[in-house]
């Protein structure tokens, strides 16, 4: 009875709030992909923290600090949004440290340049927009209200990396080598976001049925191609991909095949910053524990006293 | 011939810009995600207020940009204060570093915003709303750390007595300082002191900790001279502009 009530709920477009009546599977499927997304954004910070101490002008410095302070803000409404389904951050940061969650496998990819900051900017925050904005419908309240508003950030996001891109594009031959080789390195793991092909993709069914995804991955990718292939040709890259090229009949552009090899074998761990990314969360998360005790003790005796 | 206003805005520029270097070293390592935040905002704050200065510096000279004055000077060319290049360590260190260098920062600011030299005492103003806001920052964590649990209280005591040895010299008065002073445009460094000295043992009292007695004590930043710190500091800093020198970014 109330699995037909929430489906009709659902189909009449109207959100689901944490209160409400849900399907335990429902739930599930939130938690694991909320959290995935909150440790995608914190993770995320990274790669590119690995540049701002070398950032290349002040304006830069600042811009690229603003940009990861603001993914750590995004990790922390997606966490909140997390929390409303009955989960606390602690147990979801432990599920991460335990590699029973899961997080972008973009992020296991090195920075070697800063030419990869355009790249991530312009190509993964793209990606994630991409998604994103698909999401911001999403049947579930509080996280389509916070995809609403780091929609907003991400939007910026992507137009800094582009602006650096755009930038090394045109400046000296050093720099444009190192805008292509970034492209060269970033494409296909960036179009590898949206996740396997929908004939692989066991949990798009249910999904998609609850309105959690609006959109199947094949569909986002194709969005993604679409858009970004005159970005590159405006600021003369080229996309590291001999098969894409419009299709007017479909009115997409085909691409070539993904290597879906090397797609599990980050998702499964063997990526080339999977244990250097964990390492670093974990290293700073119990370097945090006595500072973490001491608040809680200071604010203890506080209550003491006030009490 | 630098002028000796010139060089009394990089000064100020150079402590600003390098403990927002330190200060964005954290990104990605706090001990909460808020905090991690927290850091991020001083940090950017701290790039904000040497920007200001720095293009006032670059408007003097007219010769360098703001950025060719950042990533484009060596070691002996920089005048900030050797405590703010001294490492992050652990959270506690970084707290009581930021924690003597606000105070001093809110008083200087505060006597700075009267210059009679328009453009500082501008963007003290500016530079002083953000200090109220570090101050309170790393004056309510040293108290949570000081008055937390022995462990912390005893980290956070090994870092005040590391780091006491670099407050002497923010007080200082050279030749430059009194020929801007007596013009009415530069803060009395000197006259800093008994104030910081109040607020110091104000916040040492609430916070458990030890104040440390004046031993050795630091001193050169103003002669370019620092701790082997600063050299790798503006290696990784500066290496882009370094490297390709023709390049713009």
């Amino acid at each position: 009875m109330n699995e037909i009530k929430f489906q009709e709920r659902i189909d009449a477009e109207k959100k689901i709030e944490p209160k409400d009546w849900m399907p335990d599977a429902y739930r599930k499927h939130l938690i694991r992909q909320i959290s995935q997304h909150a440790h995608s954004e914190i993770i995320g910070m990274q790669p590119e923290g690995n540049w701002i101490t070398r950032a290349p002008s002040l304006r830069a410095k600042m811009i690229l600090l603003a940009k990861v302070q603001d993914e750590a803000g995004h990790g922390l409404y997606l966490y909140s949004a997390c929390e409303t389904l009955g989960i606390s951050r602690e147990e979801l940061v432990q599920q991460l440290h335990d590699g029973k969650a899961k997080y972008s496998s973009i992020f296991n990819y090195p920075t070697l340049s800063w030419a990869d900051m355009g790249a991530v900017g312009w190509l993964v925050d793209g990606a994630a927009i991409v998604n994103q904005v698909s999401l911001q419908r999403t049947s579930y309240g509080p996280y389509s209200r916070g995809m609403v508003k780091i929609c907003k950030e991400e939007s910026f996001h992507q137009r800094q990396g582009y602006e650096i891109m755009a930038e090394m594009a045109k400046g000296t031959l050093e720099q444009k080598a190192m805008a292509q080789d970034a492209l060269n390195r970033f494409w296909w793991p960036s179009i590898m976001m949206f996740g396997p092909q929908d004939s692989d993709s066991p949990r798009t069914g249910n999904a998609m049925k609850w309105k959690i995804k609006r959109q199947t991955n094949d569909d986002l990718r194709q969005d993604f191609i679409n858009k970004t292939v005159g970005q590159a040709e405006l600021i003369g890259l080229t996309i590291p991909d001999p098969d894409l090229k419009w299709n007017a009949e479909r009115g997409h552009y085909d691409f070539g095949e993904m290597d879906w090899d090397e797609f599990w074998s980050v998702v499964n761990g063997n990526g080339p910053c999977n244990k250097q990314r964990l390492a670093h969360h974990k290293k700073a998360h119990d370097e945090g524990q006595w500072v973490r005790d001491a608040a809680k003790a200071y604010a203890k005796k506080q209550e003491l006293v006030a009490n | 011939m630098m002028s000796s206003l010139f060089t009394y805005t990089l000064r100020i520029a150079d402590s600003s810009l390098i403990l927002g270097q330190r200060m964005s070293e954290w990104c990605s390592k706090g001990p909460t995600l808020e905090e991690d935040i927290a850091m991020s905002n001083i940090s950017l704050d701290m790039f904000g207020q040497a920007n200001g200065f720095y293009q006032y510096a670059a408007q003097l000279d007219g010769l360098k940009s703001a950025d060719e004055l950042a990533f484009r000077r060596n070691e002996r060319e920089f005048f900030n204060h050797q405590l703010v290049e001294q490492e992050n360590g652990n959270f506690g260190n970084t707290i009581v570093r930021n924690f003597l260098h606000d105070t001093f920062n809110f008083l200087f600011y505060t006597q700075l915003a009267n210059s009679k030299d328009e453009t500082l005492s501008a963007l003290a103003h500016k530079s002083l709303k953000e200090v109220k806001y570090h101050l309170r920052h790393s004056s309510n964590w040293l108290v949570r750390l000081g008055d937390g649990t022995k462990e912390s209280n005893a980290k956070t005591q090994v870092a005040l007595n590391e780091l006491w040895m670099y407050t002497d010299e923010i007080f200082e008065m050279d030749t430059l300082d009194t020929e801007l002073f007596n013009k009415g445009i530069a803060v009395d460094n000197s006259a800093l002191k008994s104030d910081w000295d109040a607020m110091i043992n104000n916040t040492l009292a609430k916070a458990k900790l030890i104040r440390p007695e004046d031993e050795y004590m630091a001193t050169g930043g103003k002669k370019g001279l620092h701790t082997e710190y600063l050299g790798f500091i503006l290696s990784e800093m500066q290496y882009l502009q370094r490297a390709y020198p023709n390049a713009k970014w």
